[in-house]
């Protein structure tokens, strides 16, 4: 008899038979995360979820009886009071032993409810979505290694070899085991030389003997022996070469009330949990402002409120200054998010356009802006000062998205449509919002 | 293996002072091991058991759960229907809905038997009593299990076959092994042979028997038959269809076997994966036949095997009330009119019956004097037991033995039910008069081969339309599910390449009552 402990063996054995079944059920999977988007509060976006699989798309037939058929005799135990000859009504379903009734059309098959995990769930959500512009690194291999110097091996590929190591090895050892030097070799043959002129035979001997044992020790001790070699050795270490940074920037005016700070905020931080599943680093930085622009911890960010009107081109400034002192454009993918009510001063408008368009956009991955609205007008007929001023933008450069915002439901549609795979449903959208 | 060496160890005398195996509620590898020497003394030395070596597990509540889902086989390929199972086993597992089995059981050799880190030590004890002593030895003795499992042999099948698909997905892709598979999992209980092949011949045997034919007929040899008119067109020449029949060896009621070996558009890895899972099929098909008395015998034994140990003092009165509280729930039996009620719960009717055969052999009432002259009052019911293991199943288990004391303690009755009334009659009762009527009734509700739908290969076009027919063969007008049957049809449709039929024939006046036809999906 043997006894194994087999719970440190590794675990979800069946992962492999559960991501076949989720591809199996994919549309129905993808309906329910859609439908739980809309009603989700941003906290829980990161939850798991409930899903109700419908019994078809997992059903698993085979030849049976169907319920409702012919004759039959069953035995089952309890009997009370019957006696031979009573009669039962049927049970109208389900249980009972028998008589249970089935629809025509397999109606009594109930549909599948699991749980999605947390990560299945949000790979579902960001399944069609793609971060625009990849230009910098590709998404799929986040984690990239490069070589880095780590001592040294015994053995490696010749171009490897480290030369200072082994021949320090190699003379390490011939002092140890006394291998004879070329210049002792030397000097005895010389001395040989002169005792053959002499013509010392019997010292000719004695030294020709001894030349031939340093010989013999110096072919039995060799030069460089593979026990000397040493190789450079490399470890592959994991470069964080993804990293992002998101610059969130809001007007802090007072125009903004706490309801449309609500749905800034929503935006926010879905971006963040987006742009969390793609870089491995994922800094945030708050730039809020009214006439000047300071960065913010988030707190301060979404909660206090500054009195004073709005000039948007102070945040692009202090974004730009940042950027240039902390997030060097070559290492980091920037993405920026704006979130305002549409107000800007008229005068400064032509400053914030140029900014943007001479200079952050093209240093952005992706620049969205978001205009919150809880009234439901007319876009095309109200125009805000940004708004109208951004439609320029919006056409001339491909990473620069925007859209309008008026309930909590729309955000995550919006926010869909501005990160959507295919590039010319920006456009579509723009056209029907 | 360790058996062998423990049998040599004189059987302990004078065992009633012996201190208890453990006072705590928590086990050990220590006492785990100390625990199954003693049940095996017990097991092996009293009972007389004759079991597969055995290789006792300890898993997570979690690997139970991956057990479940991939039908409690340690190794599985991998398909999604495994995935559902287990997300279905986990959620009713995480809602309090279902609690997990203490153990699972692999008919293997060695006897693969899983614990869970979570039992107590007198559940442990109860846990190997049951699986390493009850099923191993039901599965090493029982002739079904005999006939058509090689223990030996089925974890590398098993490890083969997860190999292969995994082989097969690479090569061929994940969908297109996802639906073999679907297609052959839909026709599984119609992948069992359900009776013994006979055993295929040698060519030597063959040759020898074509001689011994010719020589025969060389003996026998009179050229006077060859003057008898008509001889030569008595011989009707077969119908085309027929000699094809023949050629197929039609009727086939093994429907994975046959598409298997015969359907024209399969490659050869879809074979192959049809064959694994027919071999699934097959494996688990002893088990099906054998629920009552496999779980009986493993109940039975592990309730003699406690009761053995707590008479010698080896475990105490705190343990041996634990393990009553469980085994009363095991073999709890709920009325029809319970809501706990799921059918005949088979621990119990096994459980019951097998220590009702115990009663008859050692304390006969002049019924069982009536009703089983053979075994009542013998006295030793451990050897009438241990030949109705090996050489029953469910069906003549049941024939054979179920009395009426114990139909009496089920208070058992029986109901007849036609679709077309809306009534049902309650036929017979424990009873004088009934319990015949229930004992057969109930046989044949154990019975797989009529509680399956029988259906028949019965007609394969090789050469023209290419037309596959296949036969339900209805009894008592119990017509099989319509929205089912056309789904699994179509699967079988895809498998076979052309068209498929499938009729519902009465057996008694072969009417045929319904007819259903698939044509393959395009792939």
């Amino acid at each position: 008899m043997h006894i194994i402990d087999r719970r440190l063996n590794p675990k979800s054995k069946s992962l492999g038979n559960r991501q076949r079944f989720l591809r199996r059920a994919k549309a129905d999977i993808k309906d329910a995360v859609q439908d739980a988007l809309k009603r989700r509060k941003i906290a829980d976006v990161e939850g798991s979820e409930r899903v109700r699989v419908r019994a078809k798309t997992v059903k698993e037939p085979s030849f049976v009886f169907g319920r409702d058929e012919g004759q039959r005799d069953f035995v089952i135990p309890g009997n009370k009071e019957y006696q031979v000859g009573d009669v039962i009504s049927k049970p109208p379903s389900g249980r009972g032993g028998g008589g249970a009734k089935g629809s025509p059309d397999g109606e009594g098959e109930d549909d599948f409810v699991f749980t999605l995990t947390k990560e299945e769930f949000l790979d579902m959500f960001f399944e069609d979505l793609a971060l625009p512009n990849l230009v910098k690194t590709k998404l799929k291999d986040l984690k990239t290694t490069t070589p880095s110097r780590a001592g040294f091996r015994t053995d490696g590929p010749p171009a490897q070899l480290s030369y200072v190591r082994t021949m320090r090895n190699s003379l390490a050892r011939r002092i140890a085991l006394k291998r004879p030097k070329t210049e002792e070799m030397l000097a005895l043959e010389a001395e040989i030389a002169e005792a053959e002129a002499e013509g010392d035979v019997e010292k000719v001997e004695i030294l020709t003997e001894r030349l031939e044992k340093l010989r013999a020790r110096r072919r039995a001790i060799s030069y460089i022996d593979p026990l000397d070699l040493r190789y450079r050795r490399f470890e592959q270490l994991p470069r964080p070469t993804t990293q992002a940074v998101m610059f969130c920037l809001m007007d802090a005016s007072a125009s903004m009330t706490e309801a449309l700070k609500d749905l800034a905020k929503r935006f926010f931080m879905l971006l963040y949990v987006f742009l969390s599943r793609h870089y491995e680093d994922v800094d945030i930085v708050f730039i809020r402002h009214t006439t000047t622009a300071h960065e913010v911890d988030e707190e301060t960010f979404f909660r206090g409120s500054q009195t004073g009107g709005t000039v948007v081109s102070t945040a692009l400034v202090e974004m730009l200054r940042i950027v240039q002192e902390r997030y060097p454009a070559e290492d980091w993918n920037i993405y920026a998010a704006q979130a305002s009510d549409g107000h800007n001063f008229i005068d400064d408008m032509s400053h914030t356009l140029g900014l943007l368009d001479q200079e952050i956009i093209d240093l952005c991955q992706y620049f969205a802006y978001i205009e919150v609205d809880e009234r439901d007008i007319d876009q095309e007929r109200f125009q805000s000062p940004l708004w109208s001023g951004y439609r320029l933008l919006d056409e001339r450069h491909a990473q620069f998205a925007m859209r309008r915002v008026t309930s909590p439901a729309e955000i995550y549609p919006v926010f869909h449509d501005l990160f959507a795979r295919a590039p010319g449903s920006a456009s579509a959208a723009k056209a029907s919002g | 293996m360790a058996e062998k060496t423990k049998k040599g160890k004189p059987a302990s005398p004078a065992v009633k002072a012996a201190p208890p195996l453990f006072e705590t509620a928590d086990w050990s590898f220590d006492l785990l091991r100390s625990a199954y020497d003693a049940i095996e003394e017990i097991a092996i030395d009293e009972l007389g058991l004759d079991v597969y070596p055995n290789q006792i597990e300890v898993i997570t509540s979690e690997q139970m759960l991956d057990a479940y889902a991939s039908i409690g086989m340690p190794l599985l390929y991998k398909h999604w229907s495994f995935g559902k199972r287990f997300a279905r086993d986990e959620a009713l597992y995480r809602k309090g809905r279902s609690s997990l089995a203490y153990e699972l059981v692999i008919n293997s050799d060695p006897c693969i038997c899983y614990v869970m880190e979570d039992n107590s030590i007198t559940m442990q004890t109860l846990v190997m009593a049951h699986a390493a002593f009850g099923h191993n030895h039901f599965f090493k003795n029982n002739y079904l299990f005999k006939q058509w499992t090689r223990a030996d042999a089925v974890l590398d099948y098993l490890d083969f076959a997860k190999r292969y698909v995994a082989k097969c997905e690479e090569r061929h892709g994940l969908e297109a092994v996802e639906r073999t598979l679907d297609c052959a999992h839909a026709l599984m209980s119609n992948g069992v042979n359900r009776y013994a092949a006979p055993r295929r011949m040698s060519d030597a045997q063959r040759r020898e028997r074509a001689l011994e034919r010719l020589s025969y007929e060389e003996a026998t040899y009179d050229d006077l038959w060859r003057t008898v008119p008509g001889g030569e067109e008595a011989a009707e020449p077969e119908s085309e269809g027929s000699v094809e029949a023949r050629g197929l060896g039609l009727p086939e009621e093994n429907l994975l076997y046959f598409l298997e070996k015969n359907a024209p558009k399969l490659a050869d890895w879809q074979r192959e994966l049809l064959r694994i899972v027919r071999y699934l099929a097959q494996y688990f098909y002893p088990q099906r036949q054998t629920k009552v008395m496999n779980e009986g015998c493993a109940t039975f034994v592990h309730y003699e095997i406690m009761n053995r140990l707590f008479e010698k003092g080896l475990i105490g009165e705190g343990a041996m009330l634990e393990f009553l509280h469980s085994h009363s729930s095991v073999v709890f039996q709920p009325g029809f009119d319970d809501g706990r009620f799921g059918g005949l719960n088979p621990y119990a009717l096994g459980f019951a019956m097998m220590r009702d055969l115990q009663r008859i052999c050692d304390e006969p009432t002049p019924e069982d004097g009536e009703w089983f002259p053979d075994i009542a009052g013998r006295g030793d019911a451990y050897q009438v037991l241990k030949d109705a293991w090996a050489d029953y199943r469910d069906e003549s288990f049941i024939h054979q033995y179920l009395s009426p004391k114990v139909m009496r303690d089920f208070r058992m009755f029986r109901i007849d039910d036609d679709a077309e009334e809306p009534e049902m009659e309650v036929s017979a009762i424990h009873d004088e008069r009934g319990y015949r009527e229930l004992r057969k009734t109930l046989a044949r509700q154990y019975d797989v081969g009529s509680q399956d739908p029988r259906l028949e290969v019965t007609e394969a076009n090789l050469s023209g339309n290419r037309r596959l027919v296949v036969n339900h063969a209805v009894r008592d007008g119990r017509l099989l599910d319509k929205t089912e049957a056309e789904n699994t049809l179509q699967y079988l449709a895809d498998l076979w390449g052309h068209r498929v039929k499938l009729l519902e024939t009465d057996v008694e006046n072969d009417d045929v009552l319904v007819e259903h036809d698939a044509l393959p999906r395009p792939r």
